[in-house]
C-alpha cells in the first residue's frame, strides 16, 4: 500500500473559525475545528475518521474538499496542490472529489425531481445533450439499486435509505476517485445502514473508489475501513490499520473510546474507561496536549508540550507522551 | 443481491399518483372556504377587467345629462348614475381594470426588485449590511408618506404612482426572501450542490428560489391587496389618477360632495374596494396554510 505515490497527501491542516466581537468586527479568537492534521490517503482504500460529536471530522472532512476554507497547511490531490484554491480552479478537480451526506433528507432538494438532482453533475461537467444526460442518469440509477422510472420522481416520495442510494448515485455521476462519506449510514437504520454499505463496497470495487469514511459508529468503521483515524478536539490522535487499532491501542483517548463499544459476550466484564470531565471548548484551546484535561496518564509534560504525531510502528501514528 | 433490493423497494413504495405540486396547493386552497370565496371575487374583477367593454353599455365617460344622480336600481343603470349622468356600473368595471393592472404592475416590479436585493443580501455575506441598511432605510418612512415624497417629486399621474407603490413594496419583499434564503442556503443540499462544482448564479436560481417561492407567494397576493388600497387611498387625495378617470379611489373622491343626496356614489366603489382588498387577503391567507408542508388539512 505504501508503496505507490498517495492519492491525497494532507499536511498541518488547520481550519479556524474566527470569533468576531460583536462591535467592531475584531477577530478576538479562533474556534479551532481542525488542528494540525497530517496525513496520506492511498488510492483504494477506506480510511475510517472517528471521534466523539463536534471534535471536527465533518470539517475535516469538508475542508479536505474545498468546501470550507483551509486556514493553514496544505492539500495535494494526485501531486497537485489543491489548498485555497478558488471556485474556478478548484472546478476540474471536484469531478473527482465527491462528498456522500449524512442527512438523506436535507441533501436533496425537495423542489427537484431526482433524475433532475443527479443530471446536475452531468450540466456543470459535461457538454451532453439532453438525451444522453438522461440515458446515463438511468443507468446511475440502476447502477444503485433504484428504478429507472424513479427519474421522474420527488425526494419526498423516498425513504431514507432509498433516497442515500439517490445521493450515492449523485455523487458517482462524475466517476470521481475520492468520496467523503460524512456519516453516510448513521442516519438510516441497522438493516438499510448493512444494504448501503454493502452498495457503497461494491462501487468502490467497480469505480476504484478512495473513501474518507466519516462514522461515530466504531462497530461500522472496524468492518468498513482499511485504516482509522480518530480525533480529538479536532487533532489527530491516532492514526492506525484498523485492526491494529481495535486490537492494539496507543493512545490513552483511543482505550477509552474502544471500551465504550458495547460487547455481546456475556459474562465477560471488561473495564470501562471512563473520562472525567467534558470536552473543552474548542473556541478555549487547551495548551499541550488537547487531551490532558481528561487523560488519566497526563503529567505536567502534556499540560504544556503538544505532543508530536510520531510513527511508532510501521504505519501506526500516535500523537501522545506516555507512550 | 441488487434485484432483491429491488423487490424490497417495491413494497416499501406506494403506489402514490403522481401530482404536482401546484395542484396539490391548490387541493388544499380549495378546502378553505374563505379563500375560494375571495378566488372567486378576484376571478370575477379579473374577468370584469378583460372583458370590459363587453359587459357594459356605455363608455366610462359618456354622460347622460338628463339622467344625473340616478340612484341604484334605476331602469338602464342598476347602479345608477354619477352627477354628471356617467353609468356607474361602467366605470366601476373600467376602475377593476384600474386598480388591477396598477396592482399587478407595481407588485411585479416591486418583486422584482425585493427579490434581487433579499437573494444577494441573503446569499452574500459582505453585500448583506450594505442592502439591509438601504431597505431599512426605506422602511423608515411610513409608507403612504413614501409613496407621497416620490409622487411629490416626480408629478401626480398613475404612472408615478405604479412607480411610487413598486418602490414601496421593495424593502418588505427584501427582508421576506432574504430570511428564507438564510434558511434554505444552510440546506445540505446547496452545499451538495457546491460539492459538484454549482455556479453561484446556478445554486441562487435553480436551488435557493425556487425553495423561497411560498412566502415570496403569499407575499405577492398580500401585497395586491395593500397596492390596490393605497392606489386608491393616493387617487383619492388627489395624487394618483385623475378625473375624470374611473379609478375607485378617485370616484369615491369625486362622490364625496354628493354623500348626502347621492351615498352610492362614494359607496359602490367603496364596497368594490373592500372586497377586493378584503379578497386577496384571504386568498394570501390560504395559501400561506396550503403551502405550509405542517399543515394538514383533514381528508
Amino acid at each position: 500500500m505504501t508503496s505507490q505515490p498517495p492519492l491525497l497527501e494532507i499536511r498541518d491542516l488547520k481550519k479556524y473559525y474566527p470569533i468576531k466581537s460583536s462591535i467592531l468586527k475584531r477577530t478576538s479568537g479562533n474556534v479551532k475545528a481542525v488542528e494540525n492534521i497530517s496525513l496520506d490517503v492511498y488510492e483504494g482504500e477506506t480510511l475510517g475518521v472517528v471521534g466523539e460529536s463536534g471534535c471536527g471530522k465533518s470539517t475535516f472532512g469538508r475542508t479536505v474538499l474545498g468546501l470550507e476554507e483551509l486556514t493553514e497547511g496544505t492539500i495535494s490531490f494526485k501531486g497537485e496542490n489543491i489548498g485555497g484554491l478558488s471556485e474556478k480552479q478548484l472546478k476540474k478537480f471536484k469531478k473527482e472529489m465527491q462528498m456522500i451526506f449524512q442527512d438523506p433528507f436535507a441533501s436533496l432538494d425537495p423542489r427537484q425531481r431526482i433524475g433532475d438532482a443527479i443530471e446536475e453533475a452531468f450540466i456543470i461537467h459535461t457538454n451532453l445533450s439532453k438525451r444522453e444526460r438522461e440515458e446515463r442518469v438511468r443507468k446511475l440509477l440502476t447502477e444503485v439499486g433504484l428504478k429507472e422510472e424513479y427519474y421522474e420522481r420527488y425526494p419526498h416520495e423516498f425513504s431514507g435509505g432509498q433516497r442515500q442510494r439517490i445521493g450515492i448515485a449523485r455523487a458517482i455521476a462524475l466517476n470521481p476517485t475520492f468520496i467523503v462519506c460524512d456519516e453516510a449510514v448513521s442516519a438510516l437504520d441497522v438493516s438499510v445502514q448493512a444494504q448501503i454499505i454493502k452498495l457503497l463496497k461494491k462501487l468502490q470495487e467497480s469505480h476504484q473508489l478512495t473513501y474518507l469514511f466519516i462514522a461515530h459508529d466504531l462497530g461500522v468503521v472496524r468492518h468498513v475501513c482499511d485504516r482509522v483515524l480518530v480525533m480529538y478536539l479536532g487533532a489527530a490522535a491516532e492514526l492506525a490499520p484498523a485492526n491494529q487499532l481495535y486490537n492494539n491501542p496507543l493512545h490513552p483517548y483511543t482505550k477509552a473510546l474502544l471500551s465504550a463499544i458495547p460487547r455481546p459476550i456475556p459474562g465477560k466484564k471488561k473495564e470501562r474507561i471512563k473520562l472525567e470531565g467534558d470536552l473543552p471548548n474548542p473556541s478555549n484551546y487547551p495548551s499541550g496536549c488537547p487531551f490532558h484535561t481528561r487523560c488519566p496518564l497526563a503529567t505536567a509534560k502534556c499540560k504544556n508540550i503538544i505532543p508530536e504525531w510520531r510513527e511508532v510502528e510501521k504505519g501506526h501514528f500516535v500523537a501522545c507522551h506516555e507512550v | 443481491m441488487a434485484s432483491e433490493i429491488v423487490t424490497e423497494q417495491q413494497v416499501k413504495m406506494k403506489p402514490k399518483k403522481k401530482e404536482s405540486q401546484v395542484v396539490q396547493v391548490f387541493r388544499k386552497l380549495i378546502k378553505n372556504k374563505l379563500a375560494v370565496f375571495g378566488l372567486m371575487i378576484i376571478t370575477l374583477q379579473l374577468l370584469m377587467a378583460i372583458f370590459a367593454p363587453f359587459i357594459v353599455a356605455y363608455e366610462p365617460d359618456e354622460q347622460i345629462l338628463e339622467a344625473t344622480e340616478l340612484p341604484i336600481a334605476s331602469e338602464g343603470h342598476w347602479l345608477g348614475t354619477d352627477n354628471y349622468g356617467r353609468d356607474m356600473w361602467t366605470r366601476l368595471v373600467y376602475g377593476a381594470r384600474i386598480s388591477l393592472v396598477v396592482g399587478i404592475i407595481s407588485v411585479v416590479i416591486g418583486l422584482a426588485g425585493g427579490i434581487t436585493l433579499g437573494l444577494l443580501a441573503g446569499y452574500y455575506k459582505r453585500l448583506d449590511g450594505i442592502i439591509m441598511r438601504f431597505v431599512d432605510l426605506l422602511f423608515a418612512f411610513p409608507g403612504i408618506l413614501l409613496a407621497m415624497l416620490i409622487i411629490a417629486m416626480l408629478g401626480t399621474s398613475i404612472v408615478n404612482v405604479v412607480i411610487a407603490i413598486s418602490i414601496w413594496s421593495i424593502p418588505g419583499c427584501a427582508r421576506i426572501v432574504r430570511g428564507s434564503v438564510l434558511s434554505v442556503k444552510k440546506q445540505e443540499y446547496i452545499l451538495a450542490m457546491k460539492s459538484l462544482g454549482a455556479k453561484d448564479s446556478r445554486i441562487i436560481i435553480k436551488h435557493i428560489l425556487p425553495n423561497c417561492a411560498a412566502p415570496i407567494i403569499v407575499f405577492a397576493t398580500m401585497r395586491m391587496a395593500t397596492t390596490i388600497l393605497s392606489t386608491s387611498a393616493l387617487s383619492f387625495l388627489g395624487l394618483g389618477a385623475q378625473p375624470p378617470s374611473p379609478e375607485w379611489g378617485a370616484m369615491i373622491s369625486a362622490g364625496q360632495d354628493y354623500m348626502w343626496t347621492s351615498p352610492h356614489m362614494t359607496i359602490v366603489p367603496g364596497i368594490a374596494i373592500m372586497l377586493v382588498v378584503f379578497a386577496f387577503n384571504v386568498v394570501g391567507d390560504g395559501l400561506r396554510d396550503a403551502l405550509d408542508p405542517n399543515m394538514e388539512y383533514p381528508e
